[in-house]
């Protein structure tokens, strides 16, 4: 098949080579059962874990293969998609857990963690969300009390990504009420820690092979030296953190609409009406035409994003929620399109578009709404031009 | 523990094209591969190295210099050693040519406490390798296993028939071909990969595993074929049972004199 030159590494395109065949052997033949029973991919995720695909975003001295160059991960992102995001989210999710630690913790807390992170052998989660705490992130309620050389934790987290499943979870907890977001504190707290429990697992329209689950603390002590960075620093971490996972939602998008694309070309290929196959039909195949070019836009922004960021481009946030509010709407339209295309079929269970058009729908919701995304794209933009106007 | 897995490179087709003039497989513009049930028995070979800590798995090919590729697949997998048998000298062998070179080629290696092969090739379909090998070696052999368990220098293996299963112990060093029941065969690693790019292999000649030049190639192989065809679909046979088994035993002996085969 045809396709640009994105000056992809040799690696990145090993990497594409193997999670393609990966998806394709292992996933693609459960993914409708996954699907259906809700069941959390485990055995995939060892697997990937076992294929060294765990740590390609953490760096060599902690066990993992990243060296600078951030498509590797990005590009095992969209190819798990491109079959289920709701194992792919399973997946990227260890680094968005991973990303706080990454950025903020120590040295000694990164040899401490990220290991067995890098090598499958333990997973991770991002806890922020609260019931009443979404895109108002600063209004967290749970709070941290240091007591001696702990900190006393206490509240609940909402749907939170690889819940019950993950063994190393981020959690946002205010260490100082009065200060706001500023108040914020990050945490390493691990599985098993008394006083941390899991709440209901949620049941969803899409990607239902993930565990979304409520995490409950309840005088739950967790050390001190498990505190990132400094008391108060939480909610710099907790957006840094979103400036570099949104690619990698963006990247689940382009995967994902790749996918439906697939499918409806096939499709329209092998559906014969009126004694000639439908993609013979103009209005089809422009249809088929704006799609693949929503895809491939939606890629090219996605990379030039992520490659950016890898080449030391700062202010990089607009982009970040430009490729995921741009990629994320595609993979909507072209998912819902893909359905189209098959018409009735589409609609039924037994083929994959169905699937594909409800698993689309999150990509819009989460790692902050679209709306929000268009607040961060829509500040930087106030601010880039009250600047020249200063000028 | 060292596992010794004897693989070999197929053609990916299930339309294996004939030579007519030699009726020796066409090798020629087909894509080729691990042999898939060579896949199968290394995979038992390195989960039996994920449980037993220390042990060595070593994959041997015998074939010509594009052979190199199943084994760098092999080392992506997890194999610590491989060896490529190559040589003019192997051209046209037979299985039992084919059998006596790899075990002169075991034979050389540290010794082996298991060496293993898949069911049979997919295009030869001979499944007489394994056994073969087993032979030279003189050590016992055990077909269509699909469970090893491995404790105290003993292994028990369980053995697949079409309506049931053995379960046989034997003494090491022992041989087994594999059934594709055994195990889901993994994928290559990325560290796997990138280790298997960067091997260089030096082919190991005949004369390098000492191997009797009157024993090898085309001239030394006993098989001729005459002619390959399609064989009639297997019927089902007759089925007696829920009598006295001397009732049976009886009307059996009498059949099989009726049709003057006792």
């Amino acid at each position: 098949m045809a396709e640009l030159n994105y000056g992809l590494s040799e690696l990145a395109l090993e990497i594409r080579g193997m999670v393609r065949e990966f998806a394709e052997a292992r996933v693609k033949p459960v993914r409708a059962e996954l699907d259906e029973t809700g069941h959390f991919p485990t055995e995939i995720l060892r697997e990937l874990g076992k294929m060294d695909l765990m740590g390609l975003y953490i760096p060599a001295e902690y066990g993992g293969t990243f060296e600078g160059d951030s498509m590797p991960n990005l590009i095992a992102v969209e190819e798990l998609s491109r079959i289920c995001i709701g194992v792919s989210v399973s997946f990227a999710a260890n680094g968005l857990g991973a990303d706080p630690i990454l950025l903020g913790a120590s040295d000694e807390q990164k040899k401490k963690f990220l290991p067995a992170l890098a090598s499958g052998e333990k997973w991770a989660a991002y806890a922020l969300t609260e019931p009443n705490a979404g895109s108002d992130a600063g209004s967290i309620r749970t709070t941290a009390v240091k007591k001696g050389d702990k900190y006393v934790l206490n509240g609940t987290k909402q749907w939170i990504t690889n819940g019950g499943e993950a063994d190393i979870y981020t959690v946002f907890a205010v260490t100082d009420k009065n200060r706001g977001a500023r108040g914020v504190s990050a945490f390493i707290v691990e599985k098993g820690t008394p006083g941390f429990t899991f709440g209901k697992k949620e049941n969803k329209l899409g990607i239902r092979a993930s565990a979304t689950r409520e995490l409950i603390f309840e005088d739950c002590e967790v050390p001190a030296a498990n505190l990132i960075g400094r008391e108060g620093t939480g909610f710099i971490w907790a957006m840094k953190t979103f400036d570099v996972s949104r690619p990698g939602i963006a990247a689940q998008a382009v995967g994902l609409a790749q996918g439906a694309l697939d499918e409806a070309v096939m499709y329209a290929k092998v559906r014969e009406q009126f004694g000639k196959p439908i993609i013979a039909n103009q209005g089809l195949s422009w249809m088929l035409a704006d799609m693949a070019t929503k895809v491939e836009t939606a890629r090219a922004l996605t990379y030039a994003t992520v490659q950016s960021i890898d080449r030391g481009v700062k202010d990089y946030s607009k982009f970040s929620a430009m490729c995921k509010v741009y990629a994320s709407d595609v993979a909507m339209q072209v998912t819902t399109d893909a359905v189209q295309v098959f018409g009735g079929y589409g609609y039924m269970k037994e083929y994959p578009v169905e699937k594909m058009m409800r698993d689309a729908k999150i990509l819009q919701i989460y790692e902050g709404t679209n709306q929000i995304q268009r607040d961060i794209i829509g500040l930087a933009l106030n601010k880039e031009y009250g600047a020249v106007a200063k000028k | 523990m060292h596992i010794v897995v004897c693989v070999k490179q197929v053609p990916n087709t299930t339309q294996v094209r004939i030579n007519p003039e030699t009726n020796t497989l066409v090798r020629d513009g087909v894509e080729s591969i691990l042999n898939p049930f060579d896949e199968n028995a290394l995979e038992m070979a390195l989960q039996l190295k994920e449980k037993h800590a220390g042990t060595k798995v070593t994959v041997l090919t015998m074939g010509p210099p594009q052979a190199a590729e199943v084994l760098k697949e092999a080392v992506g997998r997890g194999a610590d050693a491989v060896v490529l048998l190559c040589d003019r000298a192997f051209a046209g062998s037979d299985t039992w040519a084919t059998s006596y070179a790899l075990s002169t080629a075991i034979r050389k290696l540290e010794p082996a406490d298991l060496v293993l092969f898949g069911k049979q090739a997919i295009d030869g379909d001979t499944a007489q390798v394994g056994p073969g090998v087993a032979d030279w070696l003189g050590i016992p052999c055990i077909a269509y296993a699909r469970k090893i368990e491995i404790a105290d220098g003993k292994a028990v293996v369980e053995r697949n028939f079409e309506d049931g299963y053995e379960k046989l112990e034997t003494p090491l060093p022992c041989a087994l071909t594999v059934l594709k029941e055994a195990n889901v065969p993994r994928m290559a690693s990325l560290r796997g990969k990138m280790a298997a790019k960067k091997l260089v292999l030096q082919p190991t000649t005949a004369e390098m595993v000492g191997a009797d030049p009157a024993k090898l190639g085309l001239n030394a192989s006993p098989t001729r074929v005459v002619k390959i065809f399609s064989p009639p679909p297997k019927t089902g046979g007759v089925k007696w049972q829920g009598e006295e088994p001397a009732v049976l035993a009886q009307r059996l002996a009498d059949l099989l004199r009726e049709r003057k085969l006792i």
